[in-house]
């Protein structure tokens, strides 16, 4: 199936990644491909079939209980972060 | 002679409690070798020199005192997909370059408790994503059995350390094969469990129903002796499984006589290699003398396995991956205009193009107007190829066939086209996708490069795994062929 | 002339009052230092997992139960996929295809008395976010995720609302109702009860709705019925200028009391909702539902239906008694105490004062009945006193006020201040006398027909008394005195 340079465009900007004007015909015609080859998936008869989102049929979700484990270390986790200040996260002003 | 680095891990484990050396006298001799033999190879991007010395140094007052843990003094390597307290854990990519984590994944907790001494991390394909370790930000990394070639994906980092004897065991991940495949390429023994066997918490994720994490050894028994610690509930990971977990080495003697093994026709039909399906044919030969029963079993839906996995994945991974913004961890771009440069700038430049391909395909499988016609779609084949398999193990004990199409092949050949690197987990994915427990283990070579046999079992069938995988390494010399340069 | 109808639905976002946040162990304390309680699950570190937190269910199973809702026995939490550096993981953890709770109603009195039944489409659990300041950081916002994964239920009404209004006694309602299941304190200036109101408009009689608008950033009751009547009005405005209503979310300024559109939404956002491969169906069986049952306290509106039936008190009053737990529980508490003096039958008085009086002492100090100065035993105390004609009424607030500032009891600041009442005959035949004897033109003129004097020597006796002459018998007397000589 062939994706449009819109298609492509709009996904990575869906996806929140560059694309520059070199890139972007590469990207179209590897993802054209791989969806060229997806489309294989059409020929299964899915009619009457439930999708599988895990693959142990019988689990079910387990329940914690309602307790606090954690202290504070914000101090250690935010040695990896780019740019902190007054201990909080910055990030280029948020527009409302 | 026997050199240190010719012994498995299970005889490593032997040594260590004999005192016939100690672990600081592995870890050291280990340590050399990678300085020596590394660079060639790239297989591991970091290297705990340290910490590992400390490590070894407790493990032999443990092991003089009689408290050591059951792997205690035990070299190893893990991928650089778990993170790691306090050491660099990039995931092969640019975006975690700089990324000390500030915790251990559930696994390398458990493992250092046993008492391991970890050597260092190994590459891989970026974020989990290749079939060949050619993604990774690090460099591609070099098969021993001859350095032109890959020597498979992702956990190709962990399969070279391992293969070239720079560690007796090394971690790994398998979402479509990246443990068996290159298990297969580097003559190695490699375990993907059960799906929700092993926690999947630390580890970081590509695609979370598909994940598992696992091992490569030179010998099914050395996987058993990890697994059974590596293995087990954890209450942090949502998907994994409260069933208790056997003494995998207690069950490796058991005979095999009465072995109903499945063999695929889908596997054993178009794109595999002669030479391949030759050496696969006299592996089970040699079950058969075992006492192994051959059944032919089909699997109908098999085929659509790789498409399915190249819809569900990707979907997975697209959301996965979202968590990489430059906002509190990883890598940002430099001087970013706005928020929204700041967003697309960080993870253009810190993601590869493999991991940008598979997230847009995943963010186009999920969005509005698609979601029906591939994600939804691809998870009711998913349900048709799971259930093909419960019904084969009904005839049948498992399942054998190859790991991989073909051999290792050459750096850089297939980089161009992801549709033929993706045919490389043509016999792997079907696990993954119906969460099973497989294993790879050498069947023989071809042009003097490795080939793999890969066994499935249903659901929490490890032991039977490693008892089947066991008994012909018994039988066969294969898993004891190292590398020439590596002896 | 075009008659417009007006459609509302309202998205209620309540934080549950867990301990711990809804998919990590970390607390959920309104107030911490930033970023104190983000651990590395809420700041989606890389490889960290969810795991359910059991209260999150129960107690959204219990907002279920309340409104007489169905319980989903399989629920799924799905990713809702968009960026936003307050949403640490790229994607919120909600609930999409498969809610826990679907189709429950809540009933409003409308201002005529009659009563409406609001649906409620859905309850779902989901994880909120994390906030963004933007003051003070040159350029830059900077981002705290204390908050980020708190538990929320989110309640979503049906369209059926009607009015601003309706839509304000609905809210009021859901309000009580979370806060009498103890499921979420309700303090909407903290923010963990958030409203957004989707409002459209069409002519009278068209079955077809209308585009409608979403408004957010509606945090007190007062501000929703002003941005909703605004936006009505806007809206019919630009249909009958022959402009289209453009879908869009609107946010509410409450300085001038006007919606305006949000600028950054050039197009709608697509969520690509999928089930979290990370979280499990959640599965809800019968005897889970029946624990919790179990703790479901009397209703608000069973409480309502039970003054009005059993204490004769009318619909108003009932509501307003029941508007909280702690003032119905309070209020019970009264009547307790006065039955325990052999005074049942005040219910109204009882009423009247804890309306009245009580919550008025309680606003102008600023505090909530739990904290009150009076409490239900010595309220009861000061009530008996009327009942028994010890003090009038309205020597009574007096009373009132110097218990609330002295905090002793009524019959200690009766006995201290001599407020009993006088009603010994002789005493205000005297009174009446001498009041008498000191207005002669007052009186004069009263006897010449002036009746209106009556009520200036009624005020004199009770000048003289200090308030204290029982207000009746003064009545009774004061007749016959002006009317004889």
């Amino acid at each position: 199936m062939s994706l449009t340079d819109h298609d492509v465009k709009n996904i990575a900007h869906l996806a929140r990644l560059e694309l520059t004007e070199e890139q972007l015909p590469v990207y179209v015609d590897s993802l054209s491909k791989i969806f060229d080859f997806v489309a294989q998936l059409d020929a299964a008869d899915t009619a009457s079939v439930e999708p599988m989102a895990h693959p142990l049929a019988d689990q079910v979700q387990r329940m914690r209980p309602d307790e606090v484990l954690d202290s504070d270390q914000h101090a250690k986790y935010q040695r990896n972060a780019p740019r902190v200040e007054a201990d909080l996260y910055l990030v280029p002003k948020v527009i409302e | 002679m026997t050199e240190l680095h010719h012994l498995t891990l299970a005889e490593l484990n032997e040594g260590l409690r004999a005192r016939r050396f100690s672990s600081v006298e592995l870890t050291r001799h280990f340590l050399a070798r990678i300085e020596r033999l590394n660079p060639a190879l790239n297989a591991l991007i970091t290297v705990t020199a340290e910490q590992a010395l400390a490590a070894a140094h407790r493990a032999d007052e443990l092991l003089a005192s009689g408290e050591a843990g059951a792997l205690a003094g035990l070299p190893l390597v893990h991928k650089d997909i778990f993170c790691t307290d306090g050491v660099l854990t990039t995931c092969g990519s640019r975006m975690l370059s700089n990324f000390v984590a500030p915790y251990d994944a559930t696994i390398v907790e458990k493992l250092s408790q046993s008492g391991v001494v970890m050597l260092g991390k190994a590459n891989m394909d970026e974020f989990a994503m290749g079939s060949s370790n050619e993604t990774s930000f690090y460099g591609p990394v070099k098969n021993p059995w001859d350095l032109k070639k890959v020597p498979g994906g992702s956990s190709g980092g962990s399969a070279a350390a391992v293969a070239a004897r720079l560690a007796p065991v090394a971690t790994a991940t398998d979402t479509g094969g990246s443990i068996r495949q290159p298990a297969a390429l580097t003559g190695l023994t490699g375990l993907k469990p059960t799906y929700g066997r092993v926690s999947r918490y630390g580890m970081i994720a590509f695609a979370s129903s598909l994940d598992q994490a696992g091992t490569l050894t030179y010998t099914a028994k050395d996987a058993a002796l990890v697994l059974r610690d590596m293995a087990g509930f954890d209450p942090r990971d949502s998907t994994s499984v409260d069933t208790p977990v056997p003494d995998y080495l207690a069950t490796l003697d058991q005979p095999l006589a009465g072995l109903k093994i499945g063999l695929l026709k889908e596997f054993f039909e178009g794109g595999l290699e002669e030479s391949t399906a030759k050496l696969i044919r006299e592996a089970l030969q040699v079950y058969e003398r075992l006492g192994a029963k051959l059944v032919e079993v089909s699997l109908p839906n098999l085929p659509l396995s790789v498409p399915t996995y190249y819809v569900v994945a990707p979907a997975e991974c697209s959301s996965n991956l979202s968590r990489f913004d430059g906002v509190r961890f990883g890598y940002r771009c430099e001087n970013p205009k706005d928020l929204v440069d700041m967003y697309k700038r960080s993870r253009g430049e810190g993601f590869g193009a493999e991991v940008k391909r598979r997230i847009m395909t995943g963010t186009y499988v999920l969005s509005a107007g698609y979601y029906d016609a591939y994600y939804l779609r691809a998870q009711k084949v998913r349900r048709l190829i799971t259930d093909d398999f419960a019904r084969a193990f009904q005839q049948v004990d498992v399942l054998m066939g190859p790991t991989s199409p073909t051999p290792a092949f050459d750096i850089g050949a297939k980089v161009d086209d992801p549709i033929t690197m993706y045919l490389n987990d043509i016999y792997t994915i079907g696990a993954n996708l119906a969460g099973l427990p497989a294993l790879s283990i050498p069947c023989g070579t071809v042009g003097g490069l490795p080939v793999g046999l890969q066994i499935i079992g249903p659901h929490f069938a490890e032991a039977k795994l490693l008892n089947v995988a066991h008994g012909y390494q018994n039988e066969t010399p294969w898993h004891r062929a190292i590398p020439k340069g590596y002896e | 002339m075009m008659s417009w109808e007006t459609v509302i639905g309202l998205e209620i976002h309540a934080q549950l009052a867990t301990r711990s946040k809804i998919f990590s162990s970390a607390a959920t304390a309104f107030g911490a230092a930033p970023n104190a309680q983000a651990n590395l699950v809420d700041l989606g570190y890389p490889g960290v997992l969810p795991v359910l937190n059991r209260e999150a269910v129960r107690m959204a199973v219990k907002f279920g139960l309340a409104i007489g809702a169905q319980i989903s026995p399989r629920s799924i939490f799905a990713r809702k996929n968009y960026f936003y550096p307050d949403l640490p993981k790229g994607y919120q953890i909600s609930q999409y295809e498969k809610p826990v709770v679907e189709k429950g109603r809540m009933q409003i009195l409308l201002e005529d008395g009659t009563v409406k039944v609001i649906g409620i489409t859905r309850a779902h659990l989901e994880e909120d976010a994390g906030k963004s300041l933007h003051e003070d950081f040159h350029g830059a916002s900077g981002i705290d995720l204390n908050r980020a994964g708190t538990p929320l239920l989110e309640i979503v009404s049906e369209p059926d609302m009607r009015s601003a209004k309706e839509a304000v006694a609905y809210l009021k309602k859901i309000h009580t109702l979370v806060r009498y299941l103890e499921i979420c304190d309700g303090n909407m200036q903290e923010g963990s009860f958030r409203c957004d109101a989707n409002v459209s408009v069409r002519p009278v009689g068209q079955e077809k709705f209308g585009t409608r608008c979403e408004i957010k950033n509606l945090n007190s009751f007062r501000y929703i019925e002003k941005a909703i009547n605004y936006e009505v009005a806007r809206q019919i405005e630009e249909i009958e200028s022959g402009r289209k209503i453009v879908q869009e979310t609107r946010l509410f300024d409450p300085d001038k009391g006007e919606t305006r559109s949000l600028r950054s939404k050039e197009e709608a956002n697509d969520y690509r909702y999928f089930p979290d491969p990370d979280l499990l169906p959640v599965v809800i069986e019968q005897d889970f539902i029946e624990s919790v049952r179990a703790t479901l306290p009397e209703l608000p509106d069973q409480k309502a239906a039970r003054y009005i039936e059993k204490f004769g008190l009318s619909a108003y009053d009932a509501g307003v008694l029941t508007a909280s737990r702690e003032m119905g529980d309070y209020y019970e508490a009264v009547l307790a105490a006065l039955k325990a003096k052999n005074l049942e039958g005040n219910e109204k008085l009882a009423a009247n004062w804890t309306m009245g009086e009580l919550s008025a002492a309680l606003n102008k100090d600023g505090i909530e009945i739990t904290q009150t100065r009076i409490d239900a035993e010595r309220l009861a105390g000061l009530l008996a006193r009327i009942a028994d004609e010890t003090i009038s009424g309205k020597i009574a607030k007096e009373v009132f006020e110097s218990m609330w500032a002295e905090g002793k009891d009524a019959d200690t600041i009766i006995e201290a201040k001599g407020l009993k009442q006088i009603t010994d005959t002789g005493a205000i035949e005297k009174t009446i006398e001498e009041v008498m004897a000191a207005n002669p033109k007052q009186l004069a003129d009263y006897r010449s027909g002036k009746d209106k004097l009556f009520g200036f020597f009624v005020g004199q006796v009770m000048k003289v008394t200090g308030g204290k002459a029982n207000p009746a018998q003064v009545n009774e007397l004061l007749k016959k005195k002006l009317a004889a000589g």
